[in-house]
């Protein structure tokens, strides 16, 4: 008795603690610091898939069937792979259209339909409530075998009174809990972020237990005095038991498939999971974490399953201790009460963290599909009150404490018949019904509400049929005849072997028949007709939300409003201050300064519509937005033609960026080609400048020079023989530079002609001497030539190249002081070239000139005797000698002189071939 | 005779061109200047601040120096206040002109030029009084 309390106030503390966390984490969000905003806690709060059932199923499972428990755990790991297009898919459809819940997302999907989001309600709440007994079941068998310790005896079957009852007990407290978290407002699309944190620690905290437990077991497994594996082996009637986990055999593979197939729709169709992962979601970049984050916490929390059925076996070898009791028996047995402790909490979060979230989720959809269509029948008789949101979360109260109730006499009826395993499975099946609307209406725009309504009434009454009946019968409440022989005796109707499938998994029976009558009517059906037209709209904005995410704002809406009717009927659920401050906000987005101002187009009803549909549901907001507005009946051809034009504007809008963008770029690029256009004119401009300056040069002298002759016909005649002498010679540099100007411009343009031919060097040099010869006379120069023997054979034009050389001599004895001055013309093979070398003895080039010295009317700073160059001699040699395939530069000799270097590739004489049209160069 | 060349004015002819040189230095000569020359912008100034001309005749393309640096650091003399400056150059672009008049040159002649109106320049410059 003792004992009996001191679990029950470590419970009541661990679910105050619970308290705490949730009212932690909603004073955060009022501080604005969300604890939901992390990936990580929405990674665990999905991980509210494992309940009681993994926590102490999967070692009972495993105990009798092997690796039998896996699939349970690979089949959402699996389907994680898919979420990235499923689960983003919904988890966007509900952000836009403030989806509430599993039901009212299929609801909306096929044109926002009362009776189909009733339907999936019901079959929800049928379906899941074994699921939440088993919760029950789970916590007070707990409780009831912890409190015997340290005997270790399975808890009698409950014969007991209500208020003795430990589960009964629990199903109120864990109802206290979701009342208190989870309906304290009325718009689900306010997150329970309180609920959340709280589920994310208790994922937290059962993952905890289980790996202590497991590796308690292990090392106890391992160590040479505690259960060696070896003497457990060497006992036969051991060994027997533990051969399915210790050789364990692949089920059947139809079963194996059924299974995993069963557990990852499970994932995602849960309404428990709808509501963490889609409802309670408060970003989708959640997901990238959650895809491998959750399948990783699946992996860890299966870790341990198979040692701890092993001890569990060995501990326990004659089975009168239920495999499914492993968990909390094997630490009692090993005499640890606080791992015992620690275990019953665990397996206590995994049963409250799901009975609240389901109970929650469940309770919504009871009120939003159930309950509020039935009332909006009844109100035109009957005046409803006024401010209906306290009635609607007043009815999800009573649904949540209505669920429990009823899970909990499920428990006491039928709860005893079933291993964990099967109860859990059998409520999987059920959700599994709704895999084919909601799952086939995210990819096939053909679907009807007709078509998910047959389909889910179909699938639902097999699954009655095959699974929840035999689990009255095995308890008793149908004669056993029922099973044996079907309905009228007729043996093809046999509940478990239906037209003859024999020998199946009950569970896989029961899926295979349900599930495929159900897609084969679902897509049967909805084949018999097109979609209307709100059906188009919806599966538009279904199937297509990942592809246009802006195209779920177009509202196929038409008709008359009034936007104060649309407040007052926002306001009898939200209550005023919400509804004003909504309103006022979408006012503003739209760009009107208050709520009056807003027009009654249709963007103000779609957002009023969408704005209840957080708190009643798609299908009751669509009934309740048509009671106070006059719309106009569309025709499908219509709707499609409001959404082909919004698709049409916002194409062309797309065409528009694309085509400003395609402008921008050709702008960029005009605006380089101008640039480099404004570039090459300055350059011309500069050149053009250039050569005016120095055609104005000698024209300024021939000018003053020809107006001195002019105005004094005194000169004696010696000067004027020196003054006409500089008249020739500055004209002469004027046609020169007109000359070379030409000619460079010729050589740029590249119409040059060009008569190449193959030419022995030193013959050039030679005959460029003799025709600079009078020249470097008169400066009193002298040449030396080191030219040698054999002949320097190379490719060239003769004219240019004797060009090049002209002006190199030129240059040098421009340079070379006056009667001193010494030319050495070098010529010699370096490998692959010949290298043409003339130095001279002047003052050489400043080092930072060596280059500058081949551009245009570049003057050395170093003077030297003037009229002799034009500044283009050097340019002009260095663009012929480029042409050729050779190089140019300048070099300063040791100890003073300036060495013009050439550089042309030598050609081998045998490899001579006559050059006929003698304008090619090789 | 004495008192001629006491009284005769000074004129420095800055230019890197031999031929023009000649051609400047006859006619200045015959129109009765003593008459200096310097071939670049550095000699140019050490010619100016030695021999104190009252005039310059100043080519812009120069070794060393050019004629607007010349022109600039004539302008930044206080002692050379008095200089006249003529510019006398083949850079004959508006903005080049507009540059040596902004410097401070009491004029600008572009080559080609006319020998008569540069005598009637050099000698309105220098009968101005300053």
């Amino acid at each position: 008795m003792i004992l009996s309390l001191a679990i029950i106030a470590i419970s009541l503390a661990y679910v105050g603690l619970l308290f705490a966390i949730a009212y932690w984490a909603e004073r955060r969000v009022e501080r604005g610091r969300s604890v939901i905003a992390q990936p990580t806690v929405y990674a665990l709060s999905l991980a509210v898939y494992c309940t009681a059932w993994t926590f102490y199923g999967s070692v009972g499972q495993a105990a009798e069937t092997g690796i039998g428990f896996l699939p349970i755990y690979l089949g959402p790991t699996l389907s994680a792979l898919l979420w990235a297009s499923v689960l983003l898919k919904m988890i966007r459809i509900s952000k836009s259209a403030r989806i509430t819940s599993i039901a009212d997302f299929i609801a909306s999907r096929y044109g926002k339909s009362q009776l189909l989001g009733g339907l999936v309600t019901l079959i929800a709440v049928l379906g899941v409530i074994p699921y939440i007994a088993l919760q029950l079941k789970a916590v007070s068998w707990s409780f009831e075998i912890l409190r015997h310790y340290p005997q270790v005896r399975m808890p009698e079957t409950t014969a007991l009174p209500l208020w003795h009852d430990s589960a009964f007990a629990v199903a109120l407290l864990l109802a206290a809990f979701a009342i208190l978290f989870g309906t304290r407002q009325l718009d689900v699309s306010e997150r329970h972020e309180g609920l959340v944190a709280a589920i994310a620690f208790e994922s937290l905290v059962k993952l905890f237990a289980f790996l202590a437990l497991g590796v308690f077991v292990t090392l106890e497994l391992m160590a040479p005095d505690g259960l060696s594996l070896e003497t457990l082996v060497s006992d036969p009637a051991l060994a027997q038991r533990l051969a399915p986990v210790l050789s364990p055999r692949l089920p059947p593979l139809y079963d194996w498939f059924a299974v995993n197939l069963l557990a990852g729709l499970a994932i995602i169709l849960l309404p428990r999971q709808f509501q963490v992962a889609v409802v309670e979601n408060s970003d989708e970049r959640h997901l990238r974490r959650a895809i491998w984050l959750f399948p990783l916490y699946l992996w860890l929390i299966n870790l341990f399953v198979i040692p701890i059925a092993l001890a569990g076996l060995s501990i326990f070898p004659d089975g009168s201790t239920a495999a499914d009791t492993f968990m909390l028996t094997v630490p009692m047995a090993m005499k640890r009460p606080d791992l015992a402790l620690l275990v019953f909490i665990g397996g206590l979060s995994a049963s409250t963290g799901m009975v609240i979230v389901e109970t929650v989720a469940l309770s919504t959809m009871v009120s939003n599909d159930l309950v509020l269509p039935l009332l909006m029948r009844l109100w035109p008789r009957h005046q409803p009150r006024a401010h209906l949101g306290q009635l609607l979360l007043m009815i999800r109260r009573l649904a949540i404490l209505g669920i429990l109730v009823l899970s909990y006499l499920y428990y006491r009826l039928a709860g005893e018949a079933y291993a964990l395993v099967n109860i859990g499975l059998i409520s999987f099946v059920a959700v599994a019904q709704f895999a084919p609307p909601l799952i086939g209406g995210l990819y096939w725009r053909g679907g009807t509400r007709e078509g998910a309504l047959a389909g889910l009434l179909v699938g639902f009454l097999i699954w009655v049929y095959t699974l929840l009946l035999p689990s009255f019968a095995k308890s008793g409440w149908l004669p056993p005849a029922f099973m044996d022989s079907g309905i009228g005796g007729l043996a093809f109707l046999a509940p478990q072997a239906l037209f003859g499938l024999e020998g199946w998994n009950p569970i896989t029976h029961g899926l295979f028949w349900s599930l495929t009558a159900n897609l084969l009517m679902f897509i049967g059906v909805s084949s018999l007709r097109t979609p209307r037209p709100i059906e188009a709209a919806q599966a538009r904005l279904f199937v297509d939300i990942l592809r246009d995410p802006r195209r779920n704002r177009t509202s196929v809406w038409r008709g008359q409003a009034d936007v104060r009717e649309l407040l007052a009927l926002t306001e009898r659920f939200l209550g005023p201050e919400r509804t004003r401050l909504a309103f006022a906000k979408h006012a503003r987005t739209r760009g009107f300064s208050s709520s009056d101002e807003l027009p009654a187009d249709p963007e103000t009803v779609g957002f009023a519509e969408t704005l209840l549909s957080g708190a009643i549901g798609s299908a009751s907001a669509r009934l309740m937005i048509a009671s106070v507005t006059q719309e106009e009946s569309l025709g499908l051809e219509e709707v499609l033609a409001i959404l082909d034009e919004a698709w049409q504007v916002r194409l062309y809008s797309q065409q528009l960026e694309q085509k400003s963008r395609d402008l921008e770029a050709a702008t960029a690029e005009l605006r380089a080609a101008n640039e480099r256009l404004q570039e090459l004119d300055r350059l011309k401009d500069d050149f053009m400048s250039s050569v005016t300056h120095e055609l104005r040069t000698p024209l300024a002298s021939i000018r003053a020079f020809a107006e001195i002759l002019r105005d004094h016909p005194d000169l004696d005649p010696e000067q004027r023989q020196r003054f006409l002498a500089i008249l020739v010679s500055e004209a002469e540099r004027l046609s020169r530079l007109v000359d070379q100007v030409l000619d460079l411009a010729k050589i740029e343009s590249g119409h040059a002609d060009w008569h190449t031919e193959i030419l022995a060097l030193q013959h050039l040099v030679e005959d460029t001497v003799t025709m600079t010869a009078p020249l470097v006379k008169e400066r009193g120069i002298s040449v030396q030539l080191d030219l040698p023997p054999e002949p320097a054979w190379v490719w060239g034009d003769r004219d240019r190249l004797i060009q090049v050389l002209e002006n190199l001599i030129a240059n040098a004895a421009k340079f070379a002081p006056s009667g001193s001055g010494r030319i050495e013309i070098g010529l010699r093979r370096l490998g692959p070239v010949w290298r043409l070398n003339v130095a001279d003895n002047g003052p050489g080039i400043p080092a930072a000139e060596l280059e500058l010295i081949f551009e245009r009317f570049h003057q050395s700073s170093a003077g030297g005797a003037k009229p002799l160059g034009t500044g283009l001699g050097l340019p002009i040699s260095r663009r012929i000698i480029t042409h050729l395939g050779g190089r140019i530069w300048a070099e300063n000799r040791q100890p003073r002189g300036a060495k013009l270097c050439v550089e042309l590739p030598a050609c081998h004489s045998d490899a001579i071939i006559p050059d006929k049209s003698g304008s090619q160069h090789p | 005779m004495i008192q001629q060349v006491l009284t005769m004015k000074s004129i420095l002819i800055i230019d890197d061109e031999p031929h023009i040189l000649i051609a400047l230095e006859f006619l200045m000569k015959r129109s009765g200047y003593e008459i200096q020359v310097a071939r670049d912008g550095e000699t140019a100034l050490e010619a100016i601040r030695t021999h104190r001309p009252d005039l310059v005749i100043l080519d812009v393309m120069m070794p060393k120096l050019d004629g607007f640096a010349v022109l600039e650091s004539v302008r930044a003399d206080p002692g050379l206040k008095h200089l006249r400056v003529l510019m006398l150059t083949a850079k004959g672009r508006a903005t080049d002109r507009d540059r040596g008049l902004k410097l401070g040159a009491d004029a600008y002649l572009t080559k080609p030029f006319s020998t008569h109106e540069l005598i009637e320049r050099v000698r309105t410059l220098l009968e101005t009084p300053t």
